[in-house]
């Protein structure tokens, strides 16, 4: 009985989880005559493949869009963002998690949520003061521009997984280490950080994730030169492009990401990830 | 040990989020006293008048309602069943590795162009969904254009993009608990369901707190699926305070009110979430292991 129970339970789930994305793939190869009549779901039997909305976005006679400068800049401003964040954030973390900083009432736990806050801000309020003040700046429509918005949100998620995997990492190790005569810093450099790597990779996994996925900034603060991917998609949406392009166009653009999901269960399988948020 | 030791680790990051962050959150501030919008130069001061609009705005707070129980009603769903999926995955099925990967996806898809996909899933004359009702014999369902209807298509998107997000976290969580526990619960002759009620449920607690506050944060902020799917209709039935904001400040251009709602929502949000974080930590200490 239980035992029907959870594989009817796996099933409906995994269906579920696969809808979207069959949909979008199915989508993305119909003619026009095989959306605009009605839903149609099973290549062949239902419709016959098509190239149409894929000829319309990939390089070539029919494309109606650039779909390769926007990858470019995408990677560059998530791996930017990330490295940003992980850098400075695990700093902070490490800090938080071994010393007591103290000023006035205020304690880690205090510096912490501070850190955690700024994620409570919804970017709709941010965009136009971060608008004006890039423009200040001459970063509009930069890579480091973006790069620095997004590291505002992407920062707060390190700490918040650094300080608790920092926790878990006895302190003896870097007490060693200052005994055999380091200082603190050399402690976290030579002994610490090679330790942190599962951390680390969970962290910039949610740094890349969130960074790549990020619409609502790139759409305000960028405008040609670094239109990121799911802009320049979101772009095509705007323009009441048919269905078959939008899905070719958006299959497209979360390949790369669904890569890291790959990366992700080998990482859980060797039991590396399990340090990384106790 | 010198002071100037922990410095080097806080000082550089908390000085650069500082730095980011000070100018937006000053101006948003200086802003709600003005009547500002894009086409003005200077800012005038106008006193509170955006602040008493906006305790009578009874669209505003309509909104801040319903994101209070939509983004509840998909965390608890997101926790529950990332919980059991990340127990499924942890141990006791087969593939498992297989369905890790698969259950993983979609998180890793953008949610503003997989609330395009869902529109044209839920679209009510050529969607799937109601192409898969009318094929079993039922009646289409106005998905987009009904209130009732409309929410749970946003609640259903919500879970299916976000339920990943704590089956990743409880799963590695899950992963790195220690033995001996189960062991112990093995030798005594425990029962599955205590086991998991005794053991496991309370040695994730720490775990489940942290994945529940960052998830309600971000559910706090629900605006790609409404924008893309219902962009806040049936009238308002759907509308969330980011979704109200981005249509006052970014669409009909009065900037100034929409900080006031910006900064009014920033202000409830953090006192909500540090109640919350307050009551788990509360909840969760006396029964720690």
């Amino acid at each position: 009985m239980y035992k029907v129970l959870k594989a009817t339970f796996i099933t409906i789930w995994s269906l579920f989880v696969l809808f979207p994305i069959m949909w979008a793939i199915t989508t993305s190869f119909k003619p026009e005559s095989a959306v605009v009549n009605g839903a149609t779901f099973i290549p062949f039997l239902e419709f016959q493949p098509s190239l149409i909305g894929w000829k319309a976005i990939l390089p070539g006679p029919d494309s109606i869009t650039n779909l390769i400068t926007p990858t470019l800049n995408s990677f560059i401003v998530t791996a930017g963002a990330t490295a940003i964040s992980l850098i400075f954030g695990s700093l902070a973390a490490y800090g938080l998690s071994r010393f007591t900083y103290g000023w006035k009432n205020y304690s880690n736990a205090d510096i912490i949520f501070f850190f955690v806050s700024q994620r409570i801000m919804p970017p709709v309020v941010l965009a136009i003061p971060f608008f004006l003040l890039l423009k200040e700046l001459k970063l509009l429509d930069t890579h480091l521009g973006l790069i620095l918005v997004l590291t505002s949100g992407l920062m707060p998620i390190v700490v918040w997984l650094m300080v608790d995997f920092f926790n878990a990492l006895p302190r003896e190790i870097d007490e060693m280490a200052m005994l055999e005569g380091c200082n603190p810093i050399q402690a976290f450099f030579r002994t610490i950080l090679p330790l942190s790597k599962p951390g680390l990779t969970v962290a910039g996994m949610f740094c890349v994730i969130f960074g790549w996925n990020d619409v609502f900034f790139a759409l305000t603060l960028t405008a040609t030169k670094v239109l990121t991917l799911p802009v320049a998609v979101i772009a095509l949406n705007g323009t009441v492009t048919p269905y078959w392009i939008l899905a070719a166009s958006t299959v497209f653009s979360i390949i790369p990401l669904v890569g890291l999901a790959f990366v992700i269960e080998r990482f859980l399988s060797r039991g590396n990830l399990g340090g990384a948020v106790r | 040990m010198k002071k100037g030791y922990p410095r080097f680790f806080l000082l550089p990051g908390l000085i650069l989020l500082i730095a980011i962050i000070i100018f937006p959150l000053l101006f948003t501030i200086r802003v709600t006293f003005s009547s500002w919008n894009v086409s003005q130069t200077g800012l005038n001061f106008i006193g509170g008048e955006n602040w008493a609009e906006m305790a009578r705005d009874t669209r505003y707070w309509g909104s801040m309602l319903r994101l209070f129980y939509l983004s509840f009603l998909t965390v608890a769903i997101q926790y529950a069943l990332g919980f059991a999926i990340a127990l499924f995955a942890w141990k006791g099925i087969a593939a498992r590795r297989f369905f890790r990967v698969l259950w993983l996806i979609p998180m890793m898809t953008t949610p503003s162009l997989m609330a395009i996909i869902w529109r044209s899933i839920f679209t009510e004359d050529i969607g799937a969904l109601n192409g898969i009702l009318s094929r079993v014999g039922l009646n289409p369902v106005n998905w987009l254009t009904e209130s009732g209807p409309a929410n749970i298509a946003i609640t259903i998107v919500e879970v299916w993009q976000w339920t990943p997000f704590m089956f990743l976290i409880l799963l590695a969580g899950l992963l790195s608990l220690p033995k001996e526990p189960f062991m112990a619960a093995a030798i005594d002759g425990a029962s599955a369901w205590k086991t998991f009620a005794r053991v496991t449920f309370p040695m994730m607690a720490p775990i489940s707190i942290g994945a529940i506050m960052i998830r309600l944060i971000d559910a706090s902020k629900i605006f790609d699926s409404v924008f893309t799917m219902t962009r806040g209709g049936p009238g308002n039935a759907t509308e969330t305070p980011a979704a109200y904001i981005f249509q006052r400040s970014l669409q009909d251009f009065q900037i100034a009110y929409g900080s006031t709602l910006a900064l009014m929502y920033l202000i409830l949000a953090i006192l909500t979430l540090t109640i919350i974080g307050k009551v788990f930590a509360r909840l969760s200490k006396p029964r720690g292991i």
